[in-house]
């Protein structure tokens, strides 16, 4: 420590010196960092260590044929040969994408729901924020354990409810559907307290002016959500359909618990298999860590493909423009409200006096 | 007024029935706990809470090696939290209050890793601990977790914000170092920011399921989650037992985040905003 103070009281005087001669300074900007580039440098050099090398090392295992202990065999580009034409893949990238849609939608749409019933609401504030986000920071393989019993075939609870008001039984967890269903549930039960308490974030930027003037307007509620809230929401709901669609594709631990058996881990029929579950059992339970690698790179393909995607349709490259857009109109519109109400007034004002 | 009023009440049943909702399986996880497997399998089954909840946590405890367990989910979730939150804030603190060159590159750089999913180096990650030797033991659950680039980023967000230039001005008149003046000015006024990604890296690195599934090899030096799902493998015809351990996995966890839930809840807003 001392010896690096030491080094800057000199560094700081000597900066002063060599101003004049400009040749000097690149090296002494250099070296009066150092202590900046020791603080940055422990995340990169992990980084390196176990980001960048691995990623690059998997380009190289997904070539070749290995089983992680014996030699590795060159076979180029046929794991993804094999990828492409591998019923099981593209039955996980359909099992995926359904799980995805059927635990996003709800849980976006009633995280809005949420969140605008906490905006409005004055008490219990601070009970329905922790309440509405425990869910999110317990245990997924606990709450996976209790969801697994009121799916339950026999004596879930879900069924025992169905039976009593005369439904009769759904096998949820043998059925294709049951099993999809069942996983949707923990994941939208799980995210909607947190996607609420971020859009409540959202709703809580937006000034009350806004409202005001929407409101002096004559804008009915519908208007206001329509034409003011979400366009002033567009990034917040950027932000949370793109973190859900990555967590979504990266879906594992639900359907791994919820069949609890290690040789057929995405239930009957793999109708609950993930591409991480489908990654995770050719890596580490067939020991083809060539083909694990090669389903990774799959999988980083989609969720790029998908960000942009999302990116497009919800307008995130040009989010800001569209805010900056929206409060304009709004801006727009109260000052012609205004000018329009002066306008009356200084002609009520003209008419009152060419009455007298 | 009275529109508004029920309007109000509306508003207030739905937020009730929702945390309801959010609740249940709580309540659902105790009451399977604290009854017996036949009790619960009955039809109609047990709703409330039964009597048998400290037999079902012995039957745990004799079955798997629960503490064991938590020893190890303890120590690599409190080893990860500090380094990462010593890492973290101290790379923060360079990246928001001082000029290098290289700076907005490396930072560019480092958002360019949120990019990169976990699972596609989760093979080759794999290989390389095994090459150091470190599958099976605890290094292998804390050192690729010790500095990461959401605490870097969201620390230096945090530090822009909360950091005074005229303190650091102050500091370096002084004649302090850099690391003297994150220790003496960067540190103490980060603090707030620090609790927050202390909970937050403690609860993910406590609740993570498929990292230490692949690393952790030794079946008597499990995490966890993986005991317990291992508890669920072998004895999943007792759901008793096995939420008993759900419940006694899940309490701990609960406890940490209702002790800065309220800003805890509040800076993970923010911080989403800023993104």
């Amino acid at each position: 420590m001392p010896s690096e103070s030491a080094v800057t009281s000199k560094a700081v005087p000597a900066q002063e010196v060599t101003a004049t001669t400009a040749a000097d300074k690149p090296p002494n900007r250099f070296r009066q960092a150092l202590p900046q580039y020791a603080a940055v440098s422990p995340f990169f050099i992990l980084f390196a260590i176990f980001g960048a090398f691995p990623v690059l090392f998997s380009i190289w295992i997904s070539f070749h044929s290995w089983d992680g202990i014996g030699n590795m065999t060159w076979v180029g580009l046929e794991q993804y040969n094999y990828l492409l034409s591998d019923a099981t893949f593209w039955k996980t990238i359909g099992n995926t994408l359904i799980i995805w849609v059927l635990s996003t939608v709800p849980m976006l749409l009633l995280a809005l729901v949420i969140a605008n019933a906490l905006h409005n609401a004055t008490r219990f504030r601070t009970f329905y924020r922790i309440a509405y986000f425990i869910p999110n920071v317990t245990s997924v393989v606990a709450i996976t354990l209790v969801f697994g019993s009121i799916f339950s075939n026999n004596f879930g609870l879900l069924n025992a409810f169905l039976q009593s008001i005369g439904l009769g039984q759904v096998e949820w967890l043998t059925q294709p559907w049951g099993i999809k269903i069942a996983i949707a549930t923990i994941i939208t039960w799980r995210w909607v307290g947190y996607n609420a308490i971020i859009y409540l974030a959202g709703l809580q930027a937006i000034s009350a002016d806004v409202y005001e003037a929407a409101k002096v307007d004559g804008a009915s509620s519908r208007q206001t959500f329509w034409r003011i809230t979400v366009p002033m929401m567009r990034p917040v709901i950027l932000f949370t359909a793109v973190t859900s669609t990555i967590g979504g594709l990266q879906i594992f631990t639900e359907s791994r618990v919820l069949f609890g058996d290690t040789n057929n881990i995405g239930g009957p029929g793999d109708a609950g298999l993930t591409i991480v579950s489908y990654l995770y059992q050719s890596a580490f339970i067939n020991n083809q860590f060539g083909y694990g690698a090669a389903i990774g790179w799959a999988l980083f393909v989609l969720i790029v493909l998908f960000s942009i995607i999302n990116w497009r349709l919800i307008g995130g490259n040009d989010d800001e423009r569209l805010t900056r857009r929206a409060a304009r109109r709004v801006e727009r519109r109260i000052a012609a409200q205004n000018a329009k109400r002066a306008a009356a007034q200084s002609a009520a004002a003209k008419e009152t006096a060419d009455v007298r | 007024m009275s529109v508004e009023r029920i309007r109000t009440v509306v508003g207030h049943v739905v937020l009730m029935l929702g945390v309801l909702v959010s609740l249940f399986p709580f309540y659902w996880m105790v009451v399977m706990a604290s009854n017996t497997t036949p009790d619960i399998f009955s039809y109609p089954p047990k709703l409330w809470i039964g009597s048998h909840l400290f037999e079902n946590m012995g039957k745990v405890l004799d079955n798997i090696d629960f503490f064991g367990s938590m020893l190890i989910t303890l120590i690599a979730s409190l080893g990860v939290t500090v380094l990462a939150l010593f890492f973290d804030s101290l790379a923060a603190f360079a990246f928001a209050k001082y000029e290098f060159p290289g700076r907005n590159l490396l930072f560019g750089l480092l958002l360019a890793t949120f990019m990169i999913p976990t699972q596609l180096s989760l093979v080759p990650q794999f290989v390389t601990l095994a090459e150091f030797g470190w599958i099976g033991s605890l290094k292998a659950l804390i050192i690729p977790g010790a500095a990461n680039a959401f605490g870097i980023f969201w620390m230096r967000q945090y530090a822009k914000g909360a950091i005074p230039d005229e303190l650091i001005s102050a500091a370096k008149v002084d004649g302090a170092g850099f690391f003297r003046q994150y220790l003496t000015v960067g540190l103490p006024v980060l603090r707030p920011g620090l609790a927050f990604l202390g909970i937050f890296t403690f609860i993910n690195v406590w609740n993570d399921y498929l990292w230490p599934l692949i690393v952790m090899t030794d079946p008597n030096r499990l995490t966890l989650q993986v005991a317990l799902d291992q508890l669920n493998g072998i004895y999943g015809t007792d759901y008793s037992m096995v939420m008993a351990g759900a419940l006694m996995s899940v309490v701990p966890l609960i406890g940490v985040f209702l002790i800065g839930a309220r800003s805890f809840i509040a800076d993970l807003a923010a911080g989403a905003m800023k993104f």
